[in-house]
């Protein structure tokens, strides 16, 4: 059986960026990554990010992608096992693989899973006919494969993906016949919701699908107003004309694997859902195991790759790896507090103190 | 339905290959997966569900949530949102659960 240091589940922004603080610790490291590219979902996002230079603002998300892996692939210190599924986790601190000819097993001293999250559904009438996609799929389908997802698109979310989505939609020559949004405001960055507004695009607060149109696949919606408590009020839809309607509605973290392990969960809905429990190091509760970026709480690429880092050194420090570490720990500490200052990072502050008290329903 | 011109991207496209969708001859660039090709082409049915036979279609594209079951060669369950095309291969609309055969 192969055996390393540390292994980190997922080569997304938080994965790599845990492979390379460990690696850089001195730490034997290997990623292991379900698709066959490194960066995860990073090689879609073509908008340029915010936030400080430090978390690369400024920089398109897929020039970001490219550098991680770039540093990843360059670093000897990093096996890299790509097309390989993590189908298990033995107490014996073993991983099961499903690599692309054969299953086999790995030995790691520590393990970070960063899995990262999947998007979420919505309920409403034929919330499954083909032309209803999550926004991520979409910027799949558009910018890594190049083809348009429909005609005339229904965005439903008026979050930071719904309209971000929604410009990047028109850059590839798609129409946005409007922006839905359930809660009386727009929840996304102004600049980004001035930008599609410029563009034409009514933005619809208080609004929600009620139905899709359509036999075989999406022809039209049927959208309907909320009242104060969230309520439809019948009497108020209105059709929209769309071939597509694109779910920008929230991410759920993809924690299966730490269910399996034993970790203990807590369900905080600021954090997206079920999420592990864990401490300032990205430690769950089962001490070989650490977490970092969305699977350890919904929140975006900048905090996902600085919670990385901490969960990278922390698990090499915890093998020995020591040297400087408590220095670059408090920096990328620091850095995690400033992305989460102010009004934009209440939610997930709020989020993590409930996560210490265990969740909700306890 | 493919993206010709855009103003931040360029694809990088395999070569063009051809495949056969229920047994029509469609086209696409080898190695995108197979649901771009079949999307691209104007096919959004890529299966249909076990009990109600309603039509599903590609939902994720990230190999995540099985929306986009279909037959590939014969092999059913296949994720089509993350299997490339090959030249020459066999794609057929899955009915329920798929047989393995």
């Amino acid at each position: 059986m192969r055996s390393v240091e540390i292994a980190v589940v997922g080569a997304g922004p938080a994965g790599l960026s845990a492979a390379l603080s460990a690696a850089g610790q001195g730490a034997s490291v290997a990623i292991v990554e379900r698709d066959e590219h490194l960066g995860g979902q990073l090689i879609k996002q073509t908008h340029k990010f915010f936030g400080s230079s430090r978390q690369e603002a400024g920089t398109r998300g897929m020039v970001i992608a490219g550098r991680l892996s770039e540093a990843v692939r360059g670093n000897a210190g990093i096996d890299v096992r790509l097309g390989s599924t993590v189908l298990g986790y033995y107490s014996d601190r073993v991983l099961y693989l499903e690599e692309p000819d054969r299953l086999s097993k790995l030995k790691a001293e520590r393990t970070i899973f960063a899995t990262g999250a999947a998007e979420r559904m919505l309920t409403f009438g034929n919330n499954d006919r083909p032309g209803v996609y999550g926004a991520g799929a979409v910027q799949t389908l558009m910018n890594v494969h190049g083809v348009r997802p429909g005609r005339r698109v229904l965005m439903v979310g008026a979050g930071n993906i719904g309209l971000i989505v929604s410009y990047q939609l028109m850059q590839a020559g798609e129409e946005v016949a409007a922006i839905v949004e359930a809660a009386p405001r727009i929840g996304g960055y102004l600049v980004h919701a001035a930008k599609v507004r410029r563009a034409g695009v009514p933005i619809r607060t208080g609004y929600t699908v009620k139905e899709a149109v359509g036999e075989e696949s999406v022809e039209g919606a049927v959208i309907w107003r909320l009242d104060e408590k969230w309520r439809p009020v019948p009497g108020t839809e209105e059709r929209i004309d769309c071939d597509v309607i694109c779910l920008a509605t929230g991410l759920s973290p993809l924690t299966e694997l730490m269910w399996q392990a034993g970790c203990r969960m807590a369900f905080v809905p600021e954090l997206g859902g079920h999420v592990p429990w864990h401490d300032d190091d990205l430690r769950t509760s089962v001490e070989d195991i650490y977490v970092a970026g969305d699977a350890s709480g919904v929140e975006e690429a900048s905090a996902a790759m600085v919670g990385g880092r901490i969960a990278g050194l922390a698990a090499a420090r915890s093998l020995g790896h020591s040297e400087g570490v408590e220095e670059r720990l408090a920096e990328a500490r620091r850095e995690l507090a400033a992305l989460r200052a102010g009004p934009t990072g209440e939610k997930i502050r709020r989020g993590l103190e409930r996560l210490q008290q265990g969740g909700e329903g306890r | 339905m493919r993206i010709v011109e855009h103003p931040i991207l360029d694809f990088k496209r395999g070569r063009l290959v051809r495949f056969t969708f229920e047994g029509r001859e469609l086209e696409g660039f080898e190695g995108e997966p197979i649901a771009a090709a079949l999307h691209a082409a104007g096919v959004r049915v890529l299966r249909r569900s076990a009990k109600l036979h309603r039509p599903r279609g590609f939902f994720c594209a990230i190999g995540n949530c099985s929306s986009c079951l279909m037959v590939v060669d014969g092999v059913p369950n296949v994720r089509v949102c993350v299997e490339k095309l090959r030249p020459g291969i066999r794609v057929e609309r899955q009915e329920g659960h798929g047989e393995l055969k």
